[in-house]
Formats: structure tokens, sequence, C-alpha cells
């Protein structure tokens, strides 16, 4: 099992370099180009907006933007983090049950929830309702709508990322290391702080990273929270001010906030790698805990779950009876599920596929070039959906005006357009925006791959593309099923790009959710949103099946 | 008498005929439809659009989205684009798509006469189909209507931490704020919001949970759209808030709209301009009305009964265009008076 930093990985395929090479930067070209349409807009002056924001608020706005990234790192580094170590390394009553569950709040969407949240605890909820019943009229909670608020919420909507990736790390690190700072006289807390941890740092990092630009890319969760954004700024100059430019350009300085995560990312896990080795050490040896220790851990863990997932999950449930039994008659979905699904598994194939041959260039060749060409292809996950949407519309509309008429008069019919609107289109965007999630948790899993196997496969006489196929592919099976995963269920979800891109009449389940939640039609939502819940349980289930047995 | 020949002619000229009537239906039979893009979601559109199918033939194929990139997406396609309607809420984002050149004039004596000027843009290239009124929302059990007056008076100071609002970012209240400003100036806009924020209102996200605030008594008075609380009337007749009709008095109780106008590239114009003028007629007016509890557009269609207990008002009569064109001054007015 992992046993400290490893040699790097050096070139090794001396005759492969280029192609590699050159196969990250196309596939970052191609992904790029929503990110340079956004970028882009910077080289177009735009009005006064830019002075009225600095005068105003631009300070605020980045300032609060920090904050909440701080927050919700801190959140979810701790809950996310905690709770896989809590269900790895001990045992207590229903953590068999409790490891899975706490995977399940992935398949609610962070709209679903806030909306949830705040109903119940606001002022005119029904639990300070029932406070104010039991103690009088000047009986309050804290107010819900506030910085501590939405971290929580946030919190609570991405600690998943983190748990999930924790929680395979220390699974893998297995008993060695630790039972060795154990002979050598540590404490358990000690090895957990000096072995542990920092053995799961990359996974820890990774996740958080994740979880922050997640936070970053937000509108839905700030805009009901109140909390202002460089994100909620965004729209409020595009939809307030009919500016989409200085909007794009706003924008931008996100990529700038985006591109210092991924700097930091790398930076914390750069300097050390663990590997683990083929052959699998003595699974750690979990502590039966007893008493109030028990009751502790199985408390934190049902507690996250009830909020993360019973509650949102509750109220839709809720609203979905109360829509029923007043005759409002559920649509037909079978064509809405299969559409969902279709345009999910095609993104998490492509991005997927992506993400393995990005990640496995930079294996083979750790150059700057490689390694920009990654980061650049990631930046789309800290921009908001509509901003992503609008950056792959532009390019698309372009090539469609560039094209469409020649090729109309070669064939002598009326084309319309081919790719504005197209199912090929809304994938593309999908990708940009989902790629990171495939691309972190593959990169995690292939860093712990030792370098060793692919000298044994390049002396037996692989080439670099037969080894990944038949030694690191088998390895990373279970890191690359999650990002499969992660990626499917994130697609599901994804809103502002879905209906701005998609096909006409080719609506989605998110989409059936937003022409209801448009106009606060929650409760005409609920039979959607509670679908939607439904099928993005069911892989998210088929993963916690398939990386428990491999534990 | 026919001779064969003639007869065999006979039949052959009837074939082409018949073959080019044949086409010509297949051909009318596909161009009549209008496609509409909406971002009025889906709800309460159904009636009025069938009922303009059941009556014209004319199929409605409707696309949805959020106004902003829905308005991307239209200038983005450009001279080929499939949308022969656009209809938005807010009479801001039509105002836009106008002055981006993508609604096409419409001189339709018909559309004048069904909709009141103030309704509809001066160069005819939009029109309003619902009015949605944006007015004064009370607590039934705590605040006597005398009390209220004026949207200039929420300023007052009996209303301090009895207020409730929206938050200013929402489009309803950025087009309240820029009819203000055409109506009064960008000075008395200014010093009335800030006669608002002085009353350190308590803000919230959302018509529906204002008013539910209201109704909680988390505070007293609050602005919203009256068609949120006809919604929770219709499910729960005791909700103790009730509309007051703002600045009756003087300037009239501020209106915005939903409405539609033909975009430039459309291929099915004659269509498109048929299903407008259909939809400000007072038959489907009233679907409209009744689906959403927003009222008419068109004077002649009547109101839904529940909203009809609130009484008849005096609408502000400046143009809604207005929205628009002060959109941007009231975002900015906004933030200098500090409502967040």
């Amino acid at each position: 099992m992992a046993i400290g930093p490893a040699a790097r990985v050096l070139p090794r395929w001396p005759a492969g370099p280029s192609l590699w090479t050159g196969l990250a930067v196309g596939i970052t070209a191609v992904l790029a180009v929503p990110i340079a349409a956004v970028v882009s807009s910077l080289a177009v002056p735009s009005g006064d907006v830019w002075l009225h924001l600095w005068r105003t608020q631009l300070l605020e706005l980045v300032g609060q933007t920090l904050l909440l990234l701080a927050g919700v790192g801190a959140g979810t580094l701790v809950v996310g983090g905690g709770l896989a170590w809590l269900v790895v390394h001990h045992r207590f009553p229903g953590r068999g049950v409790l490891e899975w569950a706490l995977i399940l709040p992935l398949a609610v969407p962070a709209y679903v929830i806030g909306f949830a949240f705040i109903g119940l605890f606001e002022y005119s909820g029904p639990l300070q309702g029932e406070l104010r019943r039991w103690l009088g009229p000047g009986a309050r909670l804290p107010e819900i709508r506030s910085y501590a608020g939405v971290v929580v919420m946030m919190t609570l909507v991405f600690y998943p990322y983190v748990y999930l990736l924790a929680r395979v790390a220390f699974r893998e690190q297995g008993a060695a290391s630790v039972e060795t700072a154990r002979m050598l006289g540590r404490s358990r807390g000690v090895a957990f702080l000096r072995i542990t941890v920092p053995m799961a740092r990359p996974a820890l990092v990774a996740g958080v990273a994740l979880a922050m630009m997640e936070a970053l890319a937000d509108f839905g969760t700030v805009a009901s929270f109140g909390y202002r954004t460089l994100t909620e700024a965004i729209y409020r100059v595009w939809y307030g001010m009919f500016d989409r430019l200085a909007a794009t350009q706003l924008a931008s300085v996100l990529l700038l906030f985006a591109a210092g995560l991924l700097l930091l990312e790398r930076h914390s896990r750069g300097r050390a790698r663990f590997t683990q080795s083929a052959r699998r050490g003595a699974v750690v040896e979990p502590v039966r805990l007893a008493g109030w220790r028990a009751g502790g851990a199985t408390g934190a863990c049902v507690g996250v779950f009830a909020l993360a997932f019973l509650l949102p999950v509750g109220q839709l449930a809720w609203w979905a009876i109360t829509a029923i039994r007043a005759g409002q008659v559920a649509p037909d979905f079978t064509a809405l599920l299969w559409r969902t699904c279709a345009l999910a598994g095609a993104t998490a194939a492509v991005a997927c596929l992506l993400a393995v041959l990005l990640a496995y260039a930079g294996r083979l060749h750790g150059t700057a070039t490689v390694r920009v060409a990654a980061q650049l292809a990631s930046m789309g996950y800290a921009l908001p959906g509509a901003v992503i949407a609008v950056g792959v519309l532009l390019p698309l509309a372009w090539a469609d005006h560039a094209l469409v008429p020649s090729l109309e008069r070669a064939l002598g019919r009326p084309l319309g357009l081919l790719l504005t609107g197209s199912a090929a289109g809304l994938v593309l965007a999908y990708v940009v925006r989902f790629l990171a999630v495939g691309l972190q948790t593959v990169d995690v899993s292939l860093g712990k791959i030792p370098p060793s196997l692919d000298d044994a496969a390049r002396v037996l006489g692989a080439r670099a593309g037969s080894a990944l196929r038949r030694v690191h592919l088998p390895l990373i099976r279970g890191g690359l099923l999650t990002a499969v995963v992660l990626v499917f269920v994130e697609t599901m979800k994804e809103m502002p790009a879905t209906l701005l891109l998609r096909p006409f009449g080719f609506n989605t389940l998110a989409v059936e959710i937003w022409e209801r939640t448009a106009e606060s039609m929650w409760q005409e939502a609920a039979v959607p949103a509670l679908t939607l819940v439904a099928v993005g349980l069911l892989p998210v289930v088929l993963l916690i099946r398939l990386t428990s047995s491999r534990g | 008498m026919a001779t064969r020949q003639g007869s065999r002619g006979g039949a052959g000229i009837l074939a082409v005929v018949l073959g080019v009537t044949a086409l010509s239906l297949a051909v009318t039979g596909e161009s009549a439809e209008v496609m509409v893009y909406s971002a009025r979601a889906h709800y309460g559109q159904e009636p009025a659009m069938e009922a303009f199918t059941k009556k014209t033939g004319i199929a409605v194929k409707s696309f949805g989205g959020e106004s902003g990139p829905l308005f991307e997406r239209l200038k983005a396609e450009g001279d080929k684009t499939p949308a022969d309607v656009l209809i938005t809420v807010d009479a801001g984002n039509l105002w836009n798509a106008a002055r981006a050149g993508l609604l096409g004039r419409v001189d339709s004596p018909e559309i004048q006469a069904n909709i009141p000027a103030h309704l509809r843009d001066p160069e005819s290239r939009w029109v309003g189909l619902t009015v949605r009124a944006r007015t004064i929302m009370y607590n039934t059990s705590k605040v006597k209507p005398e009390e209220l007056s004026t949207y200039e008076a929420l300023g007052d100071p009996r209303w301090k931490g009895r207020l409730c609002l929206r938050s200013s970012t929402h489009i309803y209240n950025q087009s309240l704020l820029a009819t203000m400003i055409k109506r009064y100036g960008e000075a008395k806009t200014e010093s009335i919001v800030k006669g608002w924020v002085a009353n350190s209102p308590i803000l919230i996200q959302g018509d529906t949970k204002v008013l539910e605030a209201v109704a909680a008594g988390q505070c007293d008075v609050a602005l919203t759209n009256t068609y949120y609380l006809g919604r929770i009337l219709a499910k729960d007749a005791t909700f103790p808030v009730a509309p007051f009709w703002a600045n009756q008095q003087t300037t009239g109780t501020h209106v915005n709209i939903s409405g539609a106008g033909v975009t430039t590239h459309a291929r099915n114009r004659a269509e498109a301009i048929k299903l407008i003028e259909f939809l400000t007629s007072p038959e489907a007016q009233q679907m409209f009305a009744d689906a959403n509890f927003e009222y008419p557009a068109n004077p002649q269609a009547a109101v839904n009964p529940l909203m009809a207990k609130w009484g008849k008002f005096k609408q502000d009569d400046t143009n809604v265009a207005a929205a628009g064109e002060f959109q941007a001054a009231a975002t900015k007015l906004a933030d200098r008076a500090g409502y967040r």
C-alpha cells in the first residue's frame, strides 16, 4: 500500500509524445471555443456599467464571493471529509445504511433543496409558525436568508463531492500506514492528522475544488437567499440592464477566480503524490464506537442525511400528493425521461472519454502545454450555465450562417439551422460545463497508480495506448464509474443550457420543471421534480453497489 | 360527344388539377402554423392557443425559455430563425427585442382597437396581452385601508419595520422604478426609494413568499403583483391579505404587461399577425386572464370573478415602454439608494 511520495512519471514512451500532446491540445481547442467566446467580449468596449459597478459594489461583490468560497470550502471539507472518515474508519449503529444514504443528495437539484429549505425555516414557514404558537409572537429563529444560511445550504448540496472522493481515498489507503504509525507509538488522533488526511489530500482537495467551483457558478441559491456574488451580478446586469456584453465581461472575471482555484488545487496536489500498490494491503480495521460516541456518529450522519435529502424530497412528495389529489394529472413522462437520459448518457460518455484522454496525456507528458490544456478545459465548470450556453450558441450560430448558405446552394433546398439548436450543440455545452467533474475524478484515480506499472507495461512491449486499455483503465474502473455517474446526474439536473440550446419540441424533465417554477408554481412542479430525483437515484445507487463491493 | 382521345385528355387535365390541388393543400397544410418563442412559460396559454387553432386551423408551436437567453437565441439565429412570434413577460423585454431590431412593425387596426395605447409600442412592434398590476398588499387584521394611499407613502416612518419588499434585482421592481423615473424624474424617484429603504424593509425573494410573510405577520404591508394573491386566494379563501389600489387620487396604479410581437424574419408573418389579433380579442383575453388571475389588456374582456371583488382601479397610463427605456437607470438608482 501507499508509501510516501512516488517518483515523477517521466516520459516513457518516446514515440508518442506529439500524438498525446496533440490530442490534449485538440480536445481543449474545441472545448475552449465557448470559453474564448466569453473572454473575447473583453475586446468590445462596453458602456458605463463597469464604472457604475465599481462605484457601488464591485469590491463588495468580490469580497462576498471570496467569503462564500471560503465558507463552502471549509464546510464541505469538514462535513464531506468528516463523514467519510466516520463511515470508513468506524463502526456505529446504522453505518451500513448511512454510508450509501449519504451519497443520495447528489440526485437532488440545488434549486429544489434551496426552495424546500427556505420554505421550512423562514418566518412564514411551518417551523417558526409552531414556535410562535408555543412561545408567543416574539419567538423567532435566526434569519435563514443570511451568509450563514447560504453556506449551510451550499455545504449540504455540495458535500457529496468531497464525501465520495474521500470515502474511496480513505478506503484505498488500507491499514498498513496507520498501523505503522500506531506501532511507532502515535495515538489514533495523531495518526489520522499526520497520515490519513495528508494521504487523502489529493482526493479531498479535488472534491473541495469541485464544490467551490459549483458555488462560484451558482445563481439559483444565491438569488433565493438574497446573497450577492459575482454570478448574481452577472444575471442582474444581463436581465436587469439588458446588457449581455457587460454580463459576459463580468463572467470573465469569474474565470480568473476559477483559474485561481485550479492553480491552488494543482499546487497543493502537485507536491505530494501518493500511489497505491497493485496488491491491496489489509483493509482498515474500523474502530467500534460505543456509548455517546456511537450516538454522536449516528446522529451526525442522520442529521446531514435528513437535511440534505429527506427534507427536500419529503417536501416534494407532499406537494406531489397535494397536486395529484387536487386533480392535476401527471403528464406522460416517458418521452421526457427517455430524452433526459439519452442526453445525460451521451454527455457522460463523451465527457469521461475526453477526461481519460486528457488525464492520461498529462500522466505521459507532464509538460506545461498539457497541464494548461487540461485546466483550460476544466474552466467551464465555474461559469454560470446561461453564460456557457451563450458561449456555445454564438459560435454555433456563426458556423451555421457561414456554412448553411453554400450547402443550400449545393443541395438546392433550404436547410434552416443545422448546428444551432441541435442535440449535438447541447451535448457540447454540457461537456464544456461538466468536463471538470469527470477530469478531477479520473485524475485522482490515475494518480494512485504507481509509475512502476507504466514501466512494467513498457518493458513488456506495450504501447501507450494499449497500456491505457489493458493496465490503467481496469485499475481506475471505480474512479471512472464515479466520474460517469457524477456527469450523468449533473447533466440531468442542468437547466439554463438545456433551456437555451435544446432542439424544438425537445423538452426534458428539467425544462418541464422550469416551465412551472418560472412562475413559482412549485406545487405543480413537484411531480416532474420528484421524477427527476428518482431517475437520478438509479445511477447513484448503482455506483454505491459497485464501489462498495470493491471495498 | 367526347371522343376517346378527348376523354383521355380530360382525365389528364383532371389528374393535373387534382394533383396541383393536393400539392397546394399539402403546401398550405405545411405552412399553416406559427412558431412562438415564449418566455411566459406554459401556464394558462394552451386554452387560448388551442382555441386559435380550432378557429383558424393554424397550428401553434411553442418554444419556451428565459427571456434573456431566448433573446440571444433569436438574435443569433438572425434571418434563419424559425420563430414567428415572441411572447415575453415584462414590457422591458419586448422593448429590448424591438430595440435590437428583432421585432417587425405590425399595422393592424384590429389590434389597435383592442388594446389601449399605453399598453403597446408607440411604433407598433409589440403589444400587451395581459395587464399585471403591482400594488400595495396589506394584512387585513393589522392594517386599515384608510392608512394606505400611495407608493410614496410607504416611506412614512409609521411603516418602519412593517414593510416587506421583493429584492430590487427582480424585473418587476425594476419596471416599477423605471415607470416612476419616467413619471417623476430620477431625483424624486430616488427620494421615494430612499424613503422605503429608511423603513428597513425585509427583503424576500418571490412575490408569493412576500405575501406569505404578510399573512404570517412578519410585516404588515408589501408591494406585489396581484395575480400571486389571486392564485393563493383560489386555494385558500381565508388568506388574510388584500390589495390596495395605490395612487388612485394621483397617477394611478403601476401596471406592466406580458405581451407579444412578430419577429422581423417571420416566415409565417400573416399567420403570426392573425394569432396576435386573436389573442387580443375579448374571447381569448378572458382565457388568458382566467388562467392566471391577470387582468385582460383588452378593456372589453371580463375579469375573473375572484378579482372582480377587488374593484376597478385606475391604471398609470404612462406607456409601458418606459419599463425598457429606464430599466438600466432604475437598476442603478436602486443600487445608489441602497435598495438591494
